[in-house]
């Protein structure tokens, strides 16, 4: 069942098309290098999806955290005066981290659809909560401070590019340890787990403990994902969390497919695609463009995007 | 290396998809970017009126046949294009969205945004992009007292006017009212709205009790326990800020029960149902067109304009939305213009163009629109109130009340909660 | 007490049509085990067929007290339409996927729908208000309530108790449920199981559809109307316990009487307060109310 293969050619990979990122990048129209972010950010939650999917778990809630991750960034630039982009990913990871420990404690227990029902509860929640705080706009949520880098605010012309260099090499790094995290013992008990719980447990291992570790790992992911879209965007509000948000990361992931720490990241750069170019050529259905696009792979690539590269390599 | 060749292949086709255009300056239309709800719960009441209103006058200036002085072909002379895009898919979407506008479709200018939301998340990015940009519709009063801007403009009455002239409306008519009660939805718009009627009606009637504030879940649709709640409260004034979809169905729903019969109701944005529950809105209910517009629009040669080609092509009459992005395009035309006379006929850049707008001051369907606020960026209107009367069938309004703009707007650099908070003071 | 009474009949004429509108989700769970969105775009088709049937037969001057009918044969008419389309043409080829990818399926159908329902309506509201003014109104206290919201009370009986006689003492429904219990075995021994999906779907669909044409009258009919019974179903039964009939019932009924008493007594809880006795539910009962352990296999 695992998806690795034996001649890990992962890592090389990321670095390859970070370097092509930093060295495309300027090449790029503006408008790409923008959807490019929006895309990784959206990517780095659908990795944590990834993560749970592969032990056979869906949340509808992930949005939880990629709102976690963006208020934080956005409170560290209201009440702190704190705009560093580094700074915000790793705060919102953090936040995002501590709550899903919590969480997890509850989370854990749960398999099938009531894992993803809880967790859809619980973001809707933080939904609720944040609409009803007017100091932080309400639904019209906040705008954030403009992003900064190491104390350095980027040029205007130059700032969207600094923004997606910045988030793919974070995107990158976090692919790279969430590859690595998935060849230990604990990550390799994720096809077990999906396909046989009460046996990973014959075995002495923990399917709990290894969920719970699961999840905080992909609340972090995500929390880094919200936070590099609240910068990128310049603007929160609790729409974050609803339960569409939720929708369209899952919607990701399986485009993506689960057999490789780089389809998220491809599979949100498809979605966007679709979306933009929906809203461009049909702006009064570009749902039913959107639906059947996806109902089309979902049909064509049953394992996803990627199954398109691997299954090339097979032959 | 033969994965990433791949991928990046993939990615160049990705984009590839999306459609680039540049385009060379001389001679060029103008393109504009219509941004406005074609999905979901607000395209019927504001999106698809805004857009019908943006095509019909955008055509009709393209022809040369708006009234004087809108009556020159296009923007000077230069033939206006269309793109349009739906509001809908929330705030990152809409950024994406402006940024491909701007950057991939090189629109010469963004008229659009309904949702606050969307106006608030927009504004910096227009700024970032210097891209001349008009609110026509939002209401937030919140977009130029947070900050200030070059290229962001509103062309509309923010909507503090809207619950501050209701609360002076009340003051003139039912000078002896106790109790109010709000129903309004639980969102921004619904929480400023009853905020600053509730503010305007403490200064305005010192002992005035507030019995109970309902603020149901937006697009709930189903209202019976809050209209009890309500009925329960017994007060004389029923405040609401419901829209359209939720508005007919409070409406429908307090109709049999006769809430708005034993308290008066209050429904700022009641225009734009008027036309179609006559038979639920007993008369004397309070309606509000967030303006001068509909029912409330001055007979000038812009309203009758825009009421004859409006119903004409789309069988029905204008409501504020389509007023708003009407005058919207209106005010951008004449500065435009100024902006090209200014540069010698030649045409103009979107800084020549917002300088132009800058306290500006023109005429439109709904009367004066005056760019007084924001540092020249904000409109204020003047606002009006009346009561509903069914005469034949249909809903008209009654003692309407007029307040000028300078009344019911604070002045400028005060925000409007606390002019509010501080008594309306100028 | 006249507020508490109050707030016993606003809970159930909401805790009747919350169960109307989410019931067909837990059928078509129990049976097929779909998480099916596209429940929420036959609430909405239901809703414009009832708006615009009732309101062409009350336009031509035929009897209004009919018009009941006409919402219910509405509703019936739509979903024979679409569903048997649905599920023949596309979904089942699907069955084979994993859950979360069918939920995905339906997903991308509802969104086509939702264009769909766009470009057969437009995107003006539909209004067909006779039936709810129609029946007058009775007073509980110093409370008005339409009569109408008993035909809810009234459909929410006779479909719950309905569905569970079908299931509990007819043949059929001995048959249904041991495809509920293991499709492939009842295969096995005869039973034509794709049959039974196709009927499932259609009447789990055509209950929602039911759900939006009674609900027409008394909302109008505007695009988006679907997107929110989704979610609000799917918290109903997932208190209840997913697929089991008492437990939506019982769902209904604490999220309907919750509501209402957090509307009359704390209003500004009532945002969150439907998510906040979903999760409070599954931390203690982690399946719903109302579930079955699952057998452990090994």
């Amino acid at each position: 069942m695992s998806n690795i293969t034996p001649r890990d050619r992962t890592l090389p990979m990321l670095g390859a098309v970070l370097l092509a990122v930093i060295v495309l990048g300027p090449l790029l129209p503006k408008w790409a290098l923008f959807l490019l972010t929006i895309a990784i950010a959206k990517g780095m939650v659908s990795l944590g999806l990834m993560l749970q999917l592969r032990a056979g778990l869906v949340s509808f809630g992930q949005a939880l955290y990629y709102c976690i991750g963006g208020y934080t960034a956005g409170s560290l630039g209201r009440f702190f005066d704190i705009s560093d982009m580094l700074l915000q990913m790793i705060c919102g990871a953090s936040a995002a981290a501590f709550v899903a420990l919590i969480l997890g404690f509850l989370l854990a227990r749960y398999r099938g659809i009531f894992y993803g029902l809880l967790s859809m509860a619980l973001s809707m929640i933080l939904y609720g909560l944040l609409a009803k705080s007017e100091s932080l706009g309400s639904t019209d949520g906040i705008n954030i401070l403009p992003s900064t880098i190491f104390g350095i605010r980027p040029v205007q012309e130059w700032v969207r590019y600094v923004v997606l260099v910045t988030g793919c090499s974070v995107a990158a790094l976090a692919a790279a340890l969430v590859q690595r995290y998935l060849k230990t013992p604990l990550g390799q008990l994720s096809p077990a787990i999906k396909d046989n719980e009460i046996r990973v447990e014959y075995m002495g291992a923990s399917a709990r403990k290894a969920i719970h570790v699961k999840y905080v790992i992909a609340a972090a992911l995500s929390g880094i994902g919200g936070a590099l879209a609240a910068t990128a965007v310049g603007h929160i509000d609790p729409d974050m969390a609803y339960w569409t948000t939720s929708g369209e990361f899952i919607f990701i992931t399986i485009l993506a497919g689960t057999r490789s720490v780089a389809a998220p990241f491809l599979g949100a750069i498809l979605f966007e695609t679709i979306r933009t170019v929906a809203f461009d050529i049909s702006p009064n259905t570009w749902q039913m463009t959107l639906g059947i696009s996806l109902l089309l792979v979902i049909v064509f690539l049953p394992e996803g995007l990627w199954s398109l590269f691997s299954r090339r390599k097979a032959a | 290396m033969h994965s990433l060749k791949k991928l990046s292949t993939a990615v160049a086709a990705a984009l590839a998809l999306a459609p680039v255009t540049v385009l060379a300056q001389d001679a060029a239309p103008v393109k504009i970017g219509v941004v406005a709800f074609l999905s979901g719960a607000a395209a019927s009441p504001f999106g698809v009126p805004a857009r019908n209103a943006a095509e019909l006058v955008i055509e009709l200036m393209n022809a040369g046949k708006a009234p004087a002085p809108y009556n020159t072909k296009g923007f000077g002379g230069s033939k206006i294009e269309t793109v349009i895009i739906d509001e809908s898919g929330g705030t990152t979407t809409q950024v994406t969205e402006f940024r491909n506008l701007v950057q991939r479709h090189n629109v010469d200018m963004v008229i659009g945004y309904i949702s606050s939301g969307s106006c608030v998340g927009i504004a910096p990015v227009a700024e970032e992009l210097k891209k001349l940009t008009n609110f026509f519709d939002c209401g937030t009063p919140r977009i130029f007292e947070d900050a200030s801007y070059k290229y962001v403009f509103r062309t509309s009455p923010h909507s503090t006017m809207d619950n501050v002239g209701a609360a002076m409306y009340l003051k003139d008519v039912k000078p002896n009212m106790k109790a109010i009660a709000g129903i309004n939805q639980n969102y921004a718009w619904g929480q400023d709205s009853w905020g600053d009627f509730e503010a305007s009606m403490k200064h305005l009637f010192p002992k005035i009790a507030v019995k109970t504030s309902q603020m149901p879940k937006l697009f709930a649709g189903q209202y019976n326990a809050e209209i009890s709640t309500v009925m329960g409260a017994k007060a004389d004034v029923v405040h609401s800020s419901f829209w359209d979809g939720d508005l007919e169905a409070l409406v429908l729903q307090a109709a049999p029960r006769g809430l708005f019969k034993k308290s008066t109701g209050v429904l700022t944005a009641g225009e734009t149902i008027m036309a179609k529950l006559a038979k639920q809105i007993p008369d004397g209910t309070i309606l509000g067109a967030r303006g001068p517009f509909g029912p409330y629009a001055p007979d000038n040669a812009y309203s009758r304009w825009l009421k004859k080609e409006f119903q004409e092509r789309y069988q029905v009459l204008p409501t504020y939305p389509s007023y708003q992005m009407a005058q919207a395009i209106m005010g951008v035309k004449l500065a435009w213009e100024k902006a090209q006379a200014a540069n010698g006929g030649k045409r103009p850049s979107n800084e020549q163009v917002a300088a132009a707008l800058e306290h500006s001051t023109f005429e439109g369907p709904g009367g004066t629109v005056k760019m007084a606020l924001g540092k020249g960026h904000q409109a204020i209107m003047e606002t009006a109130y009346g009561m509903s009367k069914v005469v034949g069938g249909k809903v008209t309004v009654t003692k309407v009340k007029r307040y000028p703009a300078e009344v019911v707007n604070p002045p400028e650099g005060v925000k409007a909660a606390d002019w509010i908070a501080g008594g309306f003071k100028h | 007490m006249a507020e508490f009474v109050t707030v016993l009949v606003d809970g159930i004429f909401y805790s009747a049509w919350l169960f109307v509108a989410a019931v067909g989700l837990t059928l078509i769970y129990g049976v097929m085990k779909i998480v099916n969105l596209t429940h929420g775009s036959f609430y909405a088709l239901g809703a414009y067929a009832g708006a615009s049937f009732t309101g062409a037969w009350i336009a031509h001057g035929y009897p209004p007290m009919l018009s009941y009918a006409v919402l219910l044969a509405a509703a019936i008419i739509i979903t024979l339409v679409f569903a048997p389309l649905i599920e023949r043409g596309i979904l089942r080829f699907m069955y084979a996927k994993e859950e979360v990818v069918i939920l995905l399926i339906t997903y991308s159908l509802f969104l086509i729908l939702e264009d769909v329902i766009k470009l057969i309506w437009g995107v003006d509201p539909y209004f067909v208000s006779e039936p709810y003014g129609l029946l007058g109104s009775f007073d509980v206290g110093e409370m008005t309530y339409p009569t109408y919201n008993l035909i809810l009370v009234g459909i929410a009986i006779v479909s719950g108790s309905g569905l569970t006689l079908l299931l509990q003492g007819t043949r059929i429904g001995k048959l249904l449920r041991t495809v509920i219990h293991d499709p492939e075995v009842s295969r096995a021994m005869g039973i034509n199981v794709d049959r039974f999906y196709l009927v499932t779907f259609t009447f789990g669909s055509m209950l929602a559809a039911i759900g939006g044409a009674f609900t027409a009258p008394t909302v109008s009919v505007v695009p988006g109307l679907g997107v929110e019974i989704i979610v609000l179903s799917f918290a109903v039964v997932v208190i209840g316990g997913l697929g089991s009939l008492p437990g939506a019932a019982l769902g209904a009924v604490i999220v309907g009487l919750v509501r209402s008493a957090t509307i009359h007594y704390v209003p500004a809880l009532e945002l969150f307060v439907i998510y906040f006795v979903m999760a409070m539910v599954l931390a203690f009962r982690p399946r719903g109310l109302f579930s079955l352990a699952e057998p452990r296999k090994i």
